[in-house]
């Protein structure tokens, strides 16, 4: 197949008709598993839709997902401008989990909201400093930033199991968790919200982090489009040699970008921590990290991209644990297998239709031109 | 003779515990030499450890468990191939997406079929393979030194350890000394002379990505049906990652990339005997600290003695023939 003119394709063609033959694709295989599994998939996708957006609190539980996944996602996308694979964001996330506890409950003399602006920078720095090892590594050594951002998602569960268990550990209590914030820092939640305004509704984990996640979208696509910085991280990413002849750092680059991705990254714990378990809990990033990859291949690595394929996975998610409620043979890794699936097609596979699809609509544009 | 005993043990554990790894860097080193990066190795060690005890169980012939692992492995280096071999797709999303997707669908398909949480059921002996006695092992047991050395380290493993250790001077023939190993080289380091001397390149890889399948199987059986006796979820524990630091730190080559994997096998047989043991000065080490020592080590190694090692030219990169 000759290759098409890159300018002549209309941009919907390329950002949004191939990224969704791509999903297509993905949940058609997705289904294929659900039904090895021994279910149906089309009663799955019913009770996905239902659990996502049937009641209130589902939905809820969906934009909270959401948020986990914007913020991830974002961490994912800012080093892979910069051709990074942060496969690390579970163990930043973890450690940044770290710094918000620690800095709340530090500083709990001083104002909550001041707390609170305290806290995320808390999640910020210890994120970003889990990720700068593996970046200064990678600058510096070459060692490959994969295979030392993984080692250090081991590492950070060791060490906070280590933390969880003989350090911080709420003494008074048996599981491996720390004491719980005051609660006068706990961020309100949208439950909060919904009662000031007479409407009373059942528990759900979402809280105002969700307009952090919004926050942090805007200050990513600012970041990186708008500044010189940002342009300088994608020219490495996009050709090293030609950015060193422009006179811009490789070096410095890549460990601004990975740092930054660290930080985002760590403010899953501002959600995780200040908004739902108000203590560490083991294990609480729970997979988030990993999913913010699938995030950002199916948003293209792009702010308005990752927001609603964060809100797709939170239907995945939230809609997922009402379909493991409902069908005994299906389990929540089933989902993980399905991000991988996605990741495939949306990633890897992504120049699986892609000739075809655009020189269609350049094709079809010609005839109307010349007509 | 207690501290004789201590040593012959810790040298056997880390002769076992290397076996997967071992397999997983010769894996490695034939899909990097061609050219393409391979961090799948984890997962499909992960889908080989799985696939082996299922079919082991319901076959109940563990050499049957291990045939079904190679074509299950074989099949995802295929589609590794196909992703970005074929449709050039980014080598390290490919693998990235190959091991999310096994890690969930292993432990969803061992709870939808089996009803527990990511486990297979356990295998009886008849189902897996058992430890392999040398001959004589019994008899020259008393025999000082050479006793030991043959009857407490070399007798006894699993026939998976003894595989592991033949297939490096294997590999190390076929990759430096035969044509094919020659051309296996030149695809990696130079695509388009070897393309321009009409060979083909992608077969070439694709070859290779077969072999890697093949090899990687070994490790996953090794851990699903010899070890332990059933698959449990993330069983591999990023034993792949590790073999491929090994196989980096080896700088491609088999016979360092061998000692690197003992290297690794070694400290990991020292955390297991560490644990919950009074050390002099220190005291006891918490075992969540001492158990993220392989892992350390890792990333010491990586940035430490390997210097900038020198990968293969064209690795990760897609090959595109001129039209």
């Amino acid at each position: 197949m000759a290759p098409v003119d890159k300018s002549k394709v209309p941009w919907w063609a390329s950002n949004l008709i191939v990224p969704l033959v791509n999903l297509t694709l993905a949940l058609l295989v997705s289904g294929l598993f659900i039904f090895i599994a021994g279910e149906n998939p089309y009663e799955a996708v019913r009770l996905i839709i239902y659990g996502s957006f049937g009641y209130i609190e589902g939905f809820a539980y969906t934009l909270y997902y959401t948020t986990n996944f914007v913020f991830t996602g974002l961490a994912f996308a800012v080093a892979f401008h910069c051709r990074l694979f942060n496969i690390g964001g579970e163990g930043q996330a973890y450690i940044g989990g770290l710094g918000v506890f620690l800095v709340a409950i530090n500083f709990s003399f001083l104002p909550v909201p001041i707390v609170w602006l305290l806290s995320i920078a808390g999640a910020v720095v210890f994120g970003a400093a889990w990720a700068f090892i593996p970046a200064y590594l990678q600058a510096t050594r070459g060692s490959h930033v994969v295979i030392t951002t993984i080692m250090f998602n081991f590492i950070a569960a060791s060490l906070m199991v280590f933390l969880l268990v003989d350090v911080i550990r709420d003494t008074a209590q048996m599981g491996p968790h720390t004491v719980a914030l005051p609660k006068e820092q706990w961020f309100p939640s949208f439950k909060d919200f919904a009662g000031l305004l007479g409407i009373k509704i059942r528990y759900s984990p979402l809280n105002i982090s969700f307009l952090l996640a919004i926050l942090a979208s805007v200050f990513v696509w600012f970041l990186v489009w708008k500044t010189r910085w940002g342009y300088e991280m994608r020219a490495v990413g996009h050709n090293t040699q030609a950015a060193i002849y422009a006179g811009i750092s490789p070096y410095k680059n890549i460990i601004i970008a990975m740092c930054i991705s660290g930080g985002l990254a760590g403010l899953l714990g501002v959600n995780e921590i200040l908004g739902v378990h108000h203590k560490i809990v083991a294990g609480f990033p729970a997979g988030y990290g990993f999913t913010g990859i699938a995030v950002a291949l199916m948003g293209r690595n792009h702010p308005i991209g990752i927001f609603p394929a964060a809100f797709l996975f939170g239907i995945l998610y939230q809609g997922g644990s009402e379909v493991t409620f409902d069908m005994p043979n299906i389990t929540r890794y089933m989902f993980v297998a399905v991000q991988g699936v996605i990741i495939l097609f949306s990633g890897a596979l992504e120049n699986l239709f892609r000739p075809q699809i655009e020189s269609f609509f350049v094709n079809r544009l010609n005839i109307k031109a010349s007509a | 003779m207690e501290f004789l005993s201590d040593i012959a043990s810790l040298i056997n554990s880390t002769l076992r515990i290397s076996t997967p790894l071992v397999f997983a860097a010769m894996a490695g080193i034939f899909a990097e030499r061609s050219g393409v990066i391979d961090f799948s190795l984890e997962g499909k060690m992960l889908m080989a450890a799985f696939v082996a005890a299922v079919g082991s169980y319901f076959l109940g012939n563990p050499w049957l468990g291990l045939l079904l692992a190679i074509i299950a492995c074989v099949s995802l280096s295929m589609l590794h191939g196909f992703a970005s071999v074929t449709y050039k797709g980014d080598q390290v999303v490919s693998c990235v997406a190959i091991n999310i997707l096994i890690i969930g669908l292993t432990t969803a398909l061992a709870a939808a079929w089996f009803g527990q949480a990511g486990l297979t059921p356990t295998l009886n002996e008849d189902q897996r393979f058992l430890e392999v006695n040398l001959p004589f092992a019994e008899s020259l047991r008393d025999v000082p030194i050479i006793g030991t050395i043959y009857s407490d380290i070399l007798s006894g493993h699993y026939i998976f350890v003894y595989l592991a250790y033949l297939s490096v001077p294997l590999v190390f023939w076929v990759v430096f000394k035969t044509s094919f190993g020659l051309r296996l080289r030149a695809v990696g380091e130079n695509p388009s002379a070897v393309d321009t001397a009409g060979i083909n390149v992608f077969a070439m890889r694709y070859k290779a990505l077969a072999i890697n399948g093949v090899l990687i199987a070994f490790a996953g059986a090794h851990l699903s049906t010899a070890v332990n006796a059933n698959f449990f979820r993330e069983m591999s524990a990023g034993r792949g990652y590790l073999a491929l630091a090994a196989m980096i730190f080896g700088k491609w080559h088999p016979k360092t990339a061998l000692v690197a994997c003992l290297l690794f096998g070694f400290t990991d047989a020292l955390q297991i005997r560490l644990q919950g043991v009074e050390l002099p000065a220190v005291g006891e080490i918490p075992v969540q600290l001492i158990q993220a020592i392989p892992y350390v080590l890792t990333v010491v190694l990586l940035a430490g003695f390997v210097g900038k090692a020198i990968a293969p030219n064209a690795i990760g990169q897609p090959y595109i023939k001129e039209r």
